[in-house]
């Protein structure tokens, strides 16, 4: 087995709820993601997709069980996992080269003015801002602050990077430029990236897996769905690949129908071990995780022991 | 017949404020002589009796005194005559004092109760209490302890301008945006630095904003206190005049401490401006 850059283990939240007992987000929940890799999450809303990625960067805490990367269990923020918030979370008493330049700041403190200039000026340019430097960010359309927000995490050269639907309320026409400068600099960077989706033909396009999340509260990690579509696809013609619509319609039906069925339906669902599908092969292929095969078809000795 | 919204305003104001001079001048102008009154009577009440004279001087008399006070504002003839200028000057001293202790008490304290939900919970009974005292209750005591007029009408504008400053600091670092907040601990920004290059900026339109109502305060309240602790001070011109039966010094010193408060409000105005950030 390839080492796992990032390793979810066990992990569970829980809220109080209102009437003293506790509402369980999900649990047990376990995902595992290699260097380099672009991973999709995809569930209806309020399953608890912000909630893994807030643990993952370290803003939230788990109830139970650990994230570990790249071999260290994580303790709160870090300056290697950098975060593309939804809305964009662009601090407006400041420019857009201000933005950047606080990031470089804060994880280079003793580099002066310059180099901070230079070095923020540098992700400026890369997602295509040169000229808008000194512009505060009500002075931005939507795409632009966000382009700023992935020059803003990009500029401290993170190990990872994490996007919460950062596209989500963005018009068709700057998310798809969004996207494909997104997925450009993560191949030519080999940045490992996990993002959160609510749209199908995004995850199809960027990511190398996909996580599907069955519906909360109690959500778990259904199946991963690796995507077999080359690494040099476009977004133009991705769907006059063959594999597309296999790809693209057993997302959708797991999202019409198997979401909400899963959990009463698929018993020996073991968490450890979710399935890999590799869909628009001769025919749909489910196995397990190589190497645990055996474990699988025993879920109940599969139930990792759990550390707080 | 297309001026500005701007311009027409300023024609009405004018307007106004001539229908108003004009109306006063006609209420106070004198009546003629009037008839059936002892001489003696007559003498003891001067021309208010003798010429139907009003007692309220009119705009002419308002505006004659106004220049001579304009023409020398810092005269000093001894404590009981000195030039509008100076009393203004003692009142503004004051006002600034107590105000730059409270601004230097207020702000940190109301972050630390904005940053921390335990200093919130505990001192919340406190200012609870504290905050609807009126400033010039203190007065007694703050002359009682302090022993010094002066200081202690300090003291209470420091007391009155403290609370809106502590409250406006408190939620408005209590209120910065979450995001904001995940920005800088993303970026593993320490406490100090957080508090500096996120929190301030993002509370200060909010604090601000309390400065300007806690300087509205502070120029209302000193009014009051230098009457009661007396010497100096417009509050006590105001006084003094009034003992003197000089109603005409009265409503220029009333006209003066209006056209004081509204220029430091237009301060504070100016800075909440500058600190104000579009979203
Ligand atoms: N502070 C909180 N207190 C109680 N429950 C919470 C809290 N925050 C989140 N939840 C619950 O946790 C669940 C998961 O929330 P989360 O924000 O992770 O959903 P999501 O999958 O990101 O949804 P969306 O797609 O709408 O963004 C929700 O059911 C929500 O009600
Ligand atoms: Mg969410």
């Amino acid at each position: 087995m390839t080492d796992k850059f990032i390793s979810i283990e066990a992990i569970a939240r829980r809220y109080p709820g209102a009437d003293g007992k506790e509402t369980t987000v999900f649990e047990n929940l376990w995902l595992s993601m290699n260097r380099g890799e672009f991973g999709c999450v995809i569930g209806h809303s309020g399953c608890g997709k912000t909630t893994v990625l807030n643990i993952l960067a370290g803003l939230d805490q788990p109830s139970e069980g650990a994230v570990i990367v790249d071999g260290q269990a994580i303790e709160g923020t870090s300056l290697d996992r950098a975060v593309i918030f939804q809305s964009h979370a662009l601090l407006p008493w400041r420019t857009v080269l201000g933005n950047v330049a606080y990031a470089v700041t804060s994880k280079w403190r003793n580099w002066d003015r310059a180099k901070v200039k230079a070095h923020a000026q540098t992700f400026i340019d890369l997602v295509g801002l040169t000229g808008s430097e000194h512009k505060r960010p009500s002075e931005l359309s939507g795409g632009m602050k966000q382009r700023v927000g992935i020059a803003r995490a990009l500029s401290i050269t993170p190990k990872i990077m994490l996007m919460d639907e950062p596209f989500s309320a963005l018009d068709a026409l700057t998310r798809g430029t969004l996207q494909d400068e997104v997925r450009r600099i993560c191949l030519e960077t080999g940045q490992t990236a996990f993002m959160i989706t609510h749209d199908v033909d995004e995850a199809i396009y960027l990511a190398d897996k996909i996580f599907l999340m069955t519906n909360g509260p109690g959500a778990v990690l259904a199946e991963i769905v690796e995507n077999p579509l080359p690494k040099d696809r476009g977004r133009i013609d991705l769907h006059r690949h063959p594999l597309y619509y296999a790809l693209r319609n057993h997302i959708v039906d797991f999202l019409v129908s198997r979401s909400k069925t899963f959990t009463a339906t698929v018993t020996d669902h073991d968490p450890r071990n979710v399935p890999i599908v590799r869909p628009g092969k001769p025919e749909l292929v489910v196995a397990a995780e190589a190497g645990n095969s055996i474990q699988a078809s025993w879920p109940g000795l599969a139930r990792p022991s759990t550390s707080s | 017949m297309n001026f500005s919204l701007r311009f027409r305003a300023a024609v009405v104001s004018i307007v106004l404020f001539a229908a108003f001079l004009g109306i006063w001048h006609l209420a106070t102008r004198g009546t003629g002589a009037v008839a059936n009154m002892t001489p003696e009577y007559a003498k003891l009440m001067g021309l208010t009796a003798t010429a139907g004279k009003s007692a309220m001087p009119g705009p002419l008399d308002v505006g004659a005194k106004l220049w001579e006070h304009l023409k020398q504002p810092f005269y000093d003839n001894g404590p009981n005559d000195k030039g509008l200028g100076i009393q203004l000057g003692y009142s503004i001293a004051r006002v600034g004092l107590g105000y730059f202790l409270a601004v230097i008490v207020a702000i940190p304290l109301g972050f630390l109760i904005g940053m921390s939900p335990l200093i919130s919970k505990a001192l919340d009974p406190f200012i609870q209490v504290l905050k609807p005292i009126s400033p010039l209750a203190w007065m007694p005591l703050a002359l009682y302890t302090i022993k010094d007029s002066s200081i202690s009408a300090i003291f209470v504008i420091f007391i009155c301008s403290v609370w809106p400053m502590l409250l406006n600091t408190a939620f408005g670092v209590a209120a910065v945006r979450k995001e904001w907040i995940n920005v800088a601990r993303t970026l593993e920004v320490g406490t100090i630095r957080r508090a500096f290059t996120v929190i301030l900026p993002a509370a200060a339109p909010t604090i601000l904003t309390g400065m300007r109502i806690s300087i509205g305060i502070a120029w209302l309240v000193i009014v009051a206190a230098e009457m009661l602790v007396g010497g100096t001070g417009i509050g006590y011109f105001v006084w003094n005049e009034w003992n003197n039966l000089s109603i005409t010094n009265v409503i220029i010193a009333i006209l003066m401490i209006g056209i004081v408060g509204m220029l430091l409000d237009q301060i504070l105005a100016r800075f909440t401006r500058m600190v104000t950030f579009p979203e």
